[in-house]
């Protein structure tokens, strides 16, 4: 089987799991009982934090641990939206976030914030003087995604913060879950104030993730109770999931320091293959993301291919998993200005680290032969 | 033209005439403790200054790390070029243009080496105009410069410093002797700790636990607290004291108002016996006059009557606040805030004396013996050494992260 589905998840990292079991067996106190047995567990979840935190170059004491990145990306959002409204009730997005980005801020709007949805070149970036000038008085909040799940593409996230710490009352959350583990961000010198992060996209587990929280910023929690994660999230840790998630990001750094190359090679070769071959317009730009490709086949409907795949245990996808499930049309392709054929045609290869140079070749010719099978009833 | 050195002042330790050598020698041990993360760097000394040749390494990681040690007034960024005009004007102008945000300057040249041809006076008109001549929207202010480019012609080179650093002042830590510090877990003993070291001073700690009475986490919090203080002093042994039979008999035997402070009395004793058995020659506490109870004037004569060992009490006339400023400094803050027992807390009567006197306290203990919990108390200190983390270290979990 192939795999090329890394932006949708991953597959665990077998010490990610041996950790999970092994913390979720021995560990099982509550970090917050006074018992011996407990304090155990909140050693290790104060370990897990700092080490976390030594692994982002932040402090630990701004670190959240979340659900995932849905979670984070509301969080960050209603929770910066709700509790600074006094300020001002406008915030700027682009039109091709996430949903748990865009339908927050929608949700918002019902409670009385407006929103800015910046537009998109076709390069899936945004116009800097575009956000400039929708910046006003009542600002509080920018949110701009730094790899976009679909396309690939990377926003300019340095100069956006520059531009954001110009103005005291605007906080800066970036959607980070693409980009970690594949493109170094710096949070700091980038003038972010939230990141969210997730560990499912970097072999870890589902249902955890990191909110980074800069210093001295305050948020509206989602969720109410004990005073956990310094009042910002409520509810027993998920220990074993936290130690796992970070086990998982010391272990994709480390990767990220040794197959950063070889990731971009196939990449690289999976963009020149594609574009070789009649019908295939590749819609991830150049300087994109190392490892997400989207591309189209106009005149293709993007499930049959799929399908067609899987039958050969060649697993890609179509638009994000996350909205998968609506019409063919990539809202994301549509906001990059693609007509309704390319739009509704898209395909995505997303790779991990694990992924071969055989396995980009075996994808290849599988690819090939399905689109000639393929072409002889539709294309 | 790139930064290669970092040239480090010393702080008072130059006046100190005859002992200069080990001072040096000491510091010169310390920062090499620090960097020891830094593999490519070379530590040169000599009398007055200490170089580190940085060998490529990034610098601001380097100054970062200098910035803790204790015994350096102020450094700088630096290149080293040869004693020819030339050269020196060139790094000068490197100097000056490299950072952002300068827009006026000064020139001082020390002419160390009194075989070089140019006087320092000519020296400064020769590099500034060099300056002013290559260079554009810059302007000479003697007064207020936005930076003072400083020219030490030497022997072995030519040194040109930018911006002065702050360093950490005081003196070289283990060139003044050992002291204990009572290490309770709260804000103010880390910080008085924290304050001895300045003044050259080794630190070992001794904690008084007493479980169950206190808890794992409050030992743990203790041990924690000595960690971040190897920052300043690389090594800092922890002497744990099982407290909790002495206390026991203590409670049973003494009236409940003067417990808290033969308490005390009988903390100064196993500290004494300890310091005594480790060489060590003084105390240390965070106390500071009318915090509790047990600082009042009356309670810190009754207590230190058991001691003549020297005590020194760096927090004695200071403010909280200006106490809880420092241990954010030094980062102990968030680690002593942490709302555990500790076994002052525990025992705390209802209505301690805040007025007691050596006679009455002293008629107290006459009636009561622990000769023989103290020694069992004693034989069954802990001792567990803590060093400065260079790079993630090895930890319990290390297996699970």
């Amino acid at each position: 089987m192939i795999y090329f589905d890394n932006s949708a998840t991953t597959k665990p990292y077998p010490e990610v799991l041996q950790s999970f079991h092994q913390v979720a067996e021995t560990y099982y106190g509550n970090p917050s009982s006074i018992h011996r047995f407990g304090s155990d567990s909140e050693r290790l979840l104060n370990q897990s934090k700092k080490q976390a935190a030594q692994l982002l170059s932040i402090d630990p004491e701004e670190i959240i641990f979340t659900s995932g990145g849905t979670e984070g990306n509301n969080l960050a959002i209603k929770g910066i939206a709700l509790q600074h409204q006094n300020r001002g009730k406008h915030i700027i997005t682009s039109s091709i976030e996430h949903p748990s980005v865009l339908e927050a801020c929608k949700a918002l709007e019902g409670l009385g914030f407006e929103v800015t949805y910046l537009p998109v070149n076709e390069q899936g970036i945004i116009d800097i003087s575009d956000l400039e000038k929708s910046i006003r008085e009542d600002t509080i909040l920018i949110s701009v995604m730094h790899v976009n799940n679909e396309l690939g593409s990377i926003q300019p996230i340095q100069q956006i913060g520059k531009i954001a710490n110009r103005y005291p009352k605007l906080y800066f959350h970036v959607d980070y879950v693409q980009g970690l583990g594949k493109v170094p961000l710096d949070f700091h010198k980038s003038k972010i104030d939230l990141c969210t992060m997730s560990s499912h996209k970097i072999h870890g587990l589902k249902g955890t993730g990191i909110l980074f929280v800069k210093k001295n910023t305050s948020l509206f929690p989602l969720m109410h109770g004990g005073s956990q994660e310094t009042s910002y999230r409520a509810g027993t840790e998920n220990l074993p999931g936290i130690v796992s998630m970070v086990k998982a990001l010391r272990m994709t750094l480390e990767y990220q320091r040794s197959h950063l190359s070889s990731l971009k090679k196939m990449h690289e070769k999976i963009r020149r293959s594609l574009e070789e071959i009649n019908g295939v317009v590749v819609n991830t730009p150049e300087n994109s993301a190392p490892h997400i490709l989207n591309f189209s086949m106009p005149g293709f409907k993007p499930e049959v291919v799929i399908h067609a795949l899987g039958e050969h245990g060649v697993f890609i996808s179509t638009k994000s998993a996350c909205s998968s499930k609506d019409a063919d049309e990539s809202a994301i392709l549509k906001a990059c200005g693609a007509d309704h054929e390319r739009a509704s045609s898209a395909l995505r290869v997303s790779l991990s680290y694990f992924n071969t140079d055989e396995e980009v070749d075996t994808f290849l010719s599988t690819f090939r032969t399905v689109i000639d099978q393929l072409s002889e009833v539709m294309g | 033209m790139q930064y290669d050195h970092i040239l480090i002042r010393y702080g008072e330790m130059s006046l100190k005439g005859k002992n200069r050598k080990h001072f040096v020698a000491k510091l010169y041990e310390n920062v090499k403790s620090k960097l020891q993360s830094f593999p490519d760097i070379k530590i040169k000394r000599n009398r007055d200054r200490m170089y580190i040749l940085l060998n490529g390494e990034d610098p601001q990681p380097v100054m970062d790390q200098i910035k803790d040690v204790f015994g350096i007034q102020s450094f700088s960024l630096a290149v080293k070029v040869n004693s020819t005009e030339e050269e020196i004007n060139e790094g000068a102008l490197f100097a000056l243009t490299k950072p952002e945000n300068v827009k006026t300057f000064k020139v001082s040249v020390r002419r160390v080496d009194k075989q070089f041809p140019v006087s320092s006076q000519d020296m400064n008109r020769v590099i500034g105009g060099h300056l002013l001549r290559n260079t554009e929207g810059y302007q000479v202010d003697v007064h207020q410069p936005d930076m003072e480019i400083m020219v030490e012609i030497r022997r072995d080179g030519t040194y040109i410093t930018s911006e002065k650093v702050k360093g950490a002042g005081g003196l070289p830590v283990g060139t003044t002797g050992k002291s204990l510090l009572l290490l309770s877990g709260g804000i103010d003993s880390p910080v008085a700790g924290y304050l001895t070291m300045k003044r050259g001073v080794e630190i070992e700690a001794i904690h008084f636990h007493s479980p169950p009475y206190t808890s794992e986490r409050s030992k743990q919090k203790v041990l924690e607290l000595a960690q971040k203080l190897t920052r300043f002093g690389n090594k800092v042994r922890v002497h744990v004291v099982p407290f909790t039979k002495l206390q026991q008999s203590l409670y049973r035997q003494v009236p409940e108002h003067y417990g808290m402070t033969v308490m005390r009395r009988l903390m100064m004793r196993i500290s004494e016996r300890v310091a005594d058995r480790e060489g060590i020659l003084s105390f240390t506490t965070g106390e500071s006059l009318g915090q509790v109870a047990s600082q009042t004037m009356e309670s810190m004569n009754v207590i230190n009557e058991v001691t003549n060992y020297p005590i020194i009490r760096p927090l004695i006339s200071m403010d909280k606040l200006d106490i809880i400023e420092l241990s954010k400094q030094i980062d102990t803050y968030e680690i002593s805030i942490r709302p555990y027992e500790d076994c002052c807390t525990v025992f705390v009567p209802s209505q301690p004396k805040t007025r007691p006197t050596r006679e009455k306290v002293n008629e107290v203990e006459a009636k009561v013996d622990f000769t023989q919990e103290l020694e069992e108390t004693l034989e069954n200190i802990e001792t567990l050494e803590f060093s400065e983390e260079h790079s993630e270290k090895e930890n319990e979990f290390s297996d699970l992260l």
